[in-house]
C-alpha cells in the first residue's frame, strides 16, 4: 500500500481516532495489566514497579483447597441453571404458541419479560421479603403443616433458590428467540398434519420440534460458553456468612480478595484463569455451532 | 384454523390456559405482594405472607419516602448517568462504526479485529479498577461513562446498517464537497435512526439497572445511584437515612414498619420501568433478533 492511495481515507481514518483510544485505553491497557498475575504487585510501586514473581500465584492458588471449593460452586449453580433452566423457554414458547387468543397471548408474554427489567438488587430485597418466616412461600409451607425453613441462611436450600430465582428471572425473555423461530415455520405443514388427522403433540412432535431444533442446540451451545459466569449479581446480593461455603463463586471471590483485600495479584490471577477458560469455551463453543449450521454468523 | 374443537383438543386448551396464567401470576405475583406490604398498616403486617389483595390502604411509607433525601438524589445520579451515557455511546459507536462500513479503506480487516478482540478476552476487575484509579477517574460520574463507552457487538450492527443504506446521498454529499464527519452527521445518522435507537435503548437500560461500578467506583454517597442507594437499604441493612425521614414525617421512631419501608422503596425503585418496559420490548426484540438470528 502506498501513501497516495491511503490519502483519499485520511477523513475517515480521523473518525476513526475516538475509538482506537477509547479500545487502546479502555480494553487493551487492562489486558496488559493482567501481568499483575505474575507479579508480586506492591501498592506504593504500581503494575510498572512491582517485581516479577512468575507463577507463584498460580501454584499459590492451584493448592489452595479454598479455590476448588469456589470453582466446584461456580461449576454447580451454573450447571444447575442451565440444566433446569434451559429446557424452559423452551416449553414456554411451545406452550404460548398454542393459544388463539392473542391478548392473553400478549398479555402472559409481557408479565413473563417483567422480571428481566428489574436489578437483581431491587428482586433480591423482594426476595428477602417473600422467602422471609413471616413472608409468602413459610406461609404457604406453614399451612401444608411443614416446618418453616430460612432459606437465604440454609445451605442445604441456597443453591435451590438461586437456580429458581434465576430460571424465574429469564425464563420469559429467553423464549422470545424461540417465539421468532416457531413464528418462521411454514404454516402449510400443520396444515397438511392436519388434513392427514395429525394429533396436537404429533404436531408438536414431529413439526415444531424439529423446525427450531437446530436453534435449540446452536443455543445449548452458546450457553455453555458462559460456563464460569454463575450469575455475579444475583449471588453477590442474596449470600451471607451463613451459605458462603455453598455459593462463593469465582467473580464474588474475585471481588473480596481484590477489593476487599487488596491482593490484587492473586485476584488478578483468579481473574485471569477465568478469562482463559472463557476464552477457550467461545473457540470452541463457536467452532462448534458454526459446524451444525454453516450460516452461523460469529463476528470473526 | 387448524385442528377440530374435538374434546381432547377443549381439555388441552383448558389446561393450557390455566397453566400459562399462573405463570403470568408467578411472573407478577412478588411485584403485587411488595405493593401491598407497602400499603398496609400495621396491624396487617403480621399476616404479609397472606396477604392476596389489599386489606388497608395506608400511606405512611410512600409519605416517609418523600422525605427520604438520598433515594431521590440516586435517581437523579442514575438519569444523569444514563442520558449522558446514552448521548455519548451511540454517537461513538456509529462514529467507529462509519469508517469500518467501507469495504475499500485500507486495513478494514485488521481494524475491525481490533475492534472485536475485546470482546473475547477482557483484563478483567482489578486491571480495571486500577486504570480507573490511575486516569483520577474515581468519584466521577465518567468511571460509570467512559469504560463501557464502545460495546464491539454494537459497533458490528451499526456498521452492517450503514453498508445496507444505499449510498447515492453519501455520493452525492461528497461531490458536493462535504467533508466525512458532515456527511456521518447530517446524512448517516438520521437515515439510520432504527437501530440506533435499538442501541440507544439497549444502553439506556443497562445504565438504569448498573451498579457494580457506581459500588467499586464511587465512595461519595452524595453521588451514588439509584440501585446503590436501595442497595444499602435492602441489602446491607442500614435503614436510617429511611427511617429518619419517617421519624421527620411522624415525629416518633417507630411510626413506619421498617418492612413497609423496604417494599417502598422497591416500588419507588421500579415504578418506572414498570411503565416503560411494555413499550421497550418492541425495540428490544427487534434489536435482539437482529443479531440473534441474522448475524
Amino acid at each position: 500500500m502506498n501513501k497516495q492511495s491511503l490519502k483519499p481515507y485520511l477523513p475517515l481514518y480521523l473518525l476513526l481516532v475516538p475509538g482506537v483510544l477509547y479500545f487502546l485505553i479502555f480494553c487493551y491497557a487492562p489486558m496488559y495489566g493482567v501481568v499483575i498475575a505474575f507479579k508480586d504487585y506492591k501498592l506504593l510501586e504500581g503494575v510498572f514497579g512491582s517485581p516479577w514473581s512468575g507463577f507463584d500465584q498460580f501454584d499459590k492458588l492451584f493448592t489452595d483447597p479454598y479455590f476448588y471449593t469456589v470453582l466446584k460452586n461456580t461449576l454447580l449453580i451454573s450447571l444447575m441453571k442451565l440444566l433446569f433452566g434451559f429446557p424452559v423457554p423452551i416449553v414456554f414458547a411451545l406452550l404460548l404458541n398454542e393459544v388463539r387468543m392473542l391478548k392473553f397471548k400478549k398479555f402472559v408474554q409481557t408479565a413473563s419479560y417483567l422480571p428481566h427489567f428489574i436489578s437483581w438488587i431491587a428482586l433480591a430485597g423482594i426476595m428477602q421479603s417473600i422467602l422471609s418466616l413471616e413472608g409468602t412461600v413459610n406461609s404457604i409451607i406453614g399451612f401444608f403443616g411443614f416446618d418453616k425453613v430460612i432459606f437465604l441462611a440454609s445451605s442445604e436450600y441456597f443453591r435451590a433458590v438461586l437456580v429458581i430465582s434465576d430460571i424465574w428471572k429469564g425464563f420469559g425473555w429467553g423464549a422470545i428467540i424461540y417465539f421468532a423461530a416457531i413464528a418462521g415455520i411454514d404454516a402449510s405443514m400443520y396444515e397438511a398434519a392436519s388434513i392427514d388427522g395429525a394429533t396436537r403433540f404429533q404436531r408438536m412432535r414431529y413439526i415444531t420440534l424439529p423446525s427450531i431444533a437446530y436453534i435449540i442446540v446452536i443455543m445449548l451451545i452458546l450457553s455453555m460458553s458462559g460456563i464460569l459466569d454463575a450469575g455475579f449479581d444475583q449471588i453477590f446480593n442474596l449470600y451471607n456468612p451463613s451459605v458462603m461455603g455453598v455459593s462463593d463463586i469465582i467473580d464474588t471471590y474475585v471481588y473480596r480478595i481484590g477489593i476487599q483485600n487488596l491482593d490484587y495479584s492473586r485476584s488478578t490471577a483468579v481473574g485471569l484463569f477465568k478469562s482463559v477458560i472463557a476464552l477457550i469455551m467461545i473457540m470452541v463453543t463457536n467452532g462448534l455451532a458454526k459446524r451444525i449450521d454453516k450460516d452461523f454468523n460469529t463476528l470473526w | 384454523m387448524r385442528g377440530t374443537t374435538s374434546l381432547g383438543d377443549r381439555v388441552f386448551h383448558l389446561i393450557n390456559y390455566a397453566f400459562l396464567s399462573l405463570i403470568a401470576i408467578a411472573a407478577l405475583f412478588p411485584f403485587w405482594n411488595q405493593l401491598l406490604i407497602s400499603l398496609s398498616s400495621r396491624e396487617f403486617l403480621y399476616t404479609v405472607g397472606t396477604l392476596w389483595y389489599p386489606k388497608s390502604l395506608n400511606l405512611d411509607s410512600y409519605q416517609s419516602i418523600l422525605h427520604y433525601d438520598a433515594l431521590w438524589r440516586g435517581y437523579g445520579n442514575t438519569l444523569a448517568r444514563t442520558i449522558l451515557g446514552v448521548v455519548l455511546s451511540v454517537f461513538f459507536t456509529a462514529l467507529t462504526a462509519y469508517p469500518l462500513s467501507k469495504r475499500k479503506l485500507p486495513f478494514n480487516k485488521p481494524l475491525t479485529l481490533f475492534v472485536l478482540l475485546p470482546l473475547l478476552f477482557n483484563g478483567g476487575l482489578i486491571p480495571t479498577y486500577l486504570l480507573i484509579k490511575e486516569l483520577g477517574l474515581m468519584n466521577s460520574i465518567w468511571a460509570l461513562v467512559l469504560p463501557g463507552l464502545i460495546a464491539p457487538v454494537n459497533v458490528f450492527l451499526i456498521r452492517n446498517y450503514f453498508r445496507s443504506l444505499p449510498g447515492e446521498l453519501e455520493e452525492s454529499a461528497i461531490i458536493d464537497g462535504a467533508s466525512s464527519l458532515k456527511i456521518f452527521i447530517r446524512i448517516l445518522l438520521p437515515l439510520s435512526m432504527p437501530i440506533l435507537a435499538t442501541i440507544a435503548l439497549w444502553v439506556g437500560v443497562a445504565h438504569w439497572l448498573a451498579w457494580y461500578d457506581a459500588f467499586l467506583y464511587l465512595s461519595d454517597t452524595s453521588k451514588w445511584v439509584l440501585q446503590l442507594v436501595i442497595r444499602r437499604i435492602l441489602i446491607d441493612h442500614r435503614p436510617q437515612d429511611a427511617l429518619a425521614a419517617a421519624t421527620q414525617v411522624f415525629g416518633q421512631t417507630d411510626a413506619v414498619d421498617i418492612r413497609q419501608l423496604n417494599a417502598a422503596v422497591v416500588m419507588v425503585s421500579i415504578i418506572p420501568m414498570l411503565f416503560v418496559y411494555p413499550f421497550l420490548q418492541k425495540f428490544f426484540i427487534k434489536g435482539l433478533l437482529h443479531g440473534a438470528v441474522k448475524g
